[in-house]
């Protein structure tokens, strides 16, 4: 019972990061049909820039921090990935929008290739690995039948959850998000309607960012030891949280939060009741699975294909 | 108008890209572009400058690179011949390390390599090297597999059978331990070799294993192993792993409530371990190739002169190996008949003790080295000498 519980909660704790990258993916897609590959690179710069902010920066006593640290390095970091979401959708993608899909596709190869390599360069965030500042004291909140659980960990599945329903009221219930909804059914009949894609588009680019940079903060609260950049542990999550959005239906809000999760919890119970040298296996097994039985994943719905 | 904003943006992202690849493309050489005749012989290494490992492939390079410095100042080798030499990083990807290494041997026409740390690489860059029949040493692979490859592959270090009885031997003999976990990376042929030495050994002492748990490189999540491992009760738990995912398996183990020993090899050696892992991996320690703390005076003037070079650093086990390694090297150019391929191989494989900053060094007929281990503890951050185990 211990260990099962102990198993939940890690799997949930990862499901909300998987969940919270597997967002950015679905809603590029779902706007402009085609899958953003630098966004595992956001993620991994969201991580990143939490500990620059966190130990760099000068605004926290890396030693000592005081309660205003975990908003500030969060919300920090969230707002610069945002914004390098955007720049990255302008220079890069903005100037294909009306060219062959392949070609966008491309781009954002070349674009992830750009990022995981040209940020080991010394100056930047160099080529190895760091120690991510303890924000928060490893607290027990409470221990369940001889399992803990720790702060850390209601902490991130917190935030996580607050972002998701901020998005889905965002989404579902506010004039941008029906703006949202209309470019991303029809673009040319959202621009007859006077809404401005490019805009819009933006604001997606931005979202998906910061939410990124969110998963990428949590991450690197739980496993403070932060991979290098060019290391390829963070292309393996943001292909991971791809499966998740894959699982959950791709261009499917809802999908992706559902895919994060179940991708989280089918990893972890796998290592802890399997083999843990098969971890990725469970999660690969999954996606072959759901493309079998349900090809457009578990939300979504089958698309009548325009001709 | 939104022609020419185009053409901006594609220059911006192909310049970006051009900035990036000279940013990667990382190949030095010490070489000051003066004329090359017959007095220059050129010595081609290859490390992990980044990536997962790239603390061994920096620490090792600047270990070797005062080992050049010292030579060529004492008036080079074979009477007066410079030594230069050419790094190239290897990415700690066994496939770069492949191409590194034939570039050095086609483009730069090396006469010897010296290179890598982690197991995987010597092998990928060794296959290389023996192929085209270059002599190469490596000063710190510890899987015997790498020296099996051929005549022209040395190594100046134990091996890992050594290794993992050396750690077997300190844990019953020293901390009295009876019952120990084991968790490796299944991905690394240092890893594995470790681990197959120290199952070997340590039931032989009378000792019991209670469990092999695995891992693989980059994985950052192990609860479910440590987990595992924490119910079982150990004595100590067995790492033998690189640094990395060592310090996160310390860091979680603390927070998993797991209070035993921890143990590992010189795959723990980098000043990356302790700070990232600080407080969790106190205590704990791990077997090495030298202590900075050894008294004989050729290690007291080694630091000194590392400390002197390098902003007062104290050079670790990988700086003191890859020093060695091209000591190694020099000597043996000086003893070779020619510098051809199997004239240089033969000296460097008939090196008798030869007397190094990590010990006496003699290479057996499998040109792998036989010399003492210590063990070391971490204590407050610093890597404190505990004791010597010998071979026998």
């Amino acid at each position: 019972m211990k260990a099962f519980i102990e198993t939940l909660i890690n799997g949930l704790s990862l499901g909300s990061v998987y969940a919270l990258i597997a967002l950015g993916y679905t809603m590029v897609y779902g706007i402009l049909k085609f899958i953003n590959f630098a966004h595992a690179n956001v993620f991994m710069i969201g991580a990143w820039l939490s500990y620059i902010l966190a130990s760099k920066s000068g605004f926290v006593n890396p030693e000592d921090p005081n309660l205003l640290a975990i908003p500030f390095v969060l919300l920090g970091s969230m707002l610069i990935c945002g914004v390098l979401g955007v720049m990255i959708e302008k220079l890069a993608y903005a100037p294909l929008r009306k060219a062959e899909r392949l070609n966008i596709l491309i781009t954002a190869i070349g674009v992830s290739l750009l990022l995981e390599n040209g940020l080991q360069l010394d100056f930047l965030f160099g080529t190895q690995p760091v120690g991510m500042p303890v924000l928060l004291e490893n607290s027990v909140v409470a221990t369940v039948a001889g399992a803990k659980v720790f702060l850390v960990d209601v902490l991130g599945i917190s935030i996580a959850l607050v972002l998701m329903t901020s998005l889905h009221t965002l989404v579902f219930h506010t004039q941008m998000g029906s703006a949202m909804r209309a470019v991303a059914n029809s673009p040319q009949n959202a621009a007859l309607m006077g809404i401005s894609a490019g805009r819009i588009i933006g604001m997606t680019f931005f979202l998906g960012s910061a939410l990124a940079a969110a998963a990428g903060f949590f991450y690197g609260m739980k496993y403070s030891g932060l991979q290098s950049p060019g290391n390829t542990t963070w292309v393996l999550l943001g292909i991971k949280a791809f499966v998740a959005a894959v699982v959950g239906g791709i261009g499917n809000i809802n999908g992706a939060v559902l895919g994060g999760f179940l991708i989280g919890l089918i990893e972890m119970f796998g290592v802890a009741y399997l083999r843990p040298e098969y971890k990725d296996v469970y999660v690969f097994a999954i996606l072959i699975v759901v493309l079998l039985v349900k090809p457009t994943g578990i939300l979504g719905k089958p698309e009548l294909e325009k001709v | 108008m939104s022609v020419s904003f185009h053409r901006a943006y594609s220059f911006l992202i192909a310049a970006f890209g051009l900035f990036t690849l000279i940013g990667c493309g990382g190949s030095e050489s010490s070489s000051e572009s003066a004329s090359s005749g017959a007095d220059k012989i050129k010595v081609g290494q290859f490390y992990a400058l980044s990536g997962e490992q790239a603390t061994f492939g920096i620490s090792s390079k600047k270990g070797s690179e005062l080992a050049f410095a010292e030579i060529n100042a004492a008036g080079g080798v074979r009477g007066g011949a410079q030594l230069e030499h050419i790094t190239f990083d290897t990415r700690g990807i066994p496939q770069e390390t492949g191409n590194a290494v034939t570039r050095l041997i086609n483009n730069e026409k090396v006469v010897a390599l010296l290179g890598e740390v982690a197991s995987s690489l010597s092998d990928a860059g060794g296959q290389v090297a023996q192929e085209y029949r270059v002599p190469m040493i490596t000063p710190a692979s510890t899987n015997p597999k790498v020296t099996q490859i051929g005549d022209m592959v040395h190594r100046i270090c134990f091996i890992d059978p050594f290794q993992g009885f050396v750690v077997a031997k300190f844990l019953k003999e020293n901390k009295n331990a009876t019952k120990v976990a084991v968790l490796f990376d299944q991905g690394q042929a240092y890893s594995v070799g470790l681990k197959d030495a120290f199952l070997e050994a340590y039931p032989k002492m009378g000792g019991e294993i209670l469990t092999v748990q695995s891992y693989s490189s980059g994985d950052q999540d192990f609860s479910a192993q440590l987990t595992n491992i924490r119910d079982l009760k150990p004595d100590a738990i067995f790492i033998p792993g690189y640094y990395t995912e060592v310090a996160n398996i310390a860091l979680q183990a603390k927070r998993l409530g797991v209070n035993t020993i921890l143990i590992g090899g010189d795959g723990w050696t980098s000043e990356k371990l302790t700070e990232i892992a600080g407080d969790s991996i106190e205590g704990a320690y791990y077997s090495n190739h030298y202590s900075p703390e050894d008294s004989r005076p050729k290690v007291q003037e080694f630091i000194k002169n590392f400390k002197e070079a390098y902003g007062g650093e104290t050079p670790d086990a990988m700086a003191a190996l890859a020093y060695d390694s091209v000591y190694i090297l020099a000597d043996a150019m000086n003893r070779a008949e020619s510098l051809e391929p199997d004239d240089l191989a033969a000296a460097i494989a008939s090196t008798k003790d030869f007397d190094g900053v990590t010990g006496k060094i003699t290479l057996n007929a499998e040109r792998n080295a036989e010399k003492d281990a210590v063990i070391l503890q971490i204590q407050n951050g610093e890597s404190r000498f505990v004791t010597t185990v010998s071979p026998n």
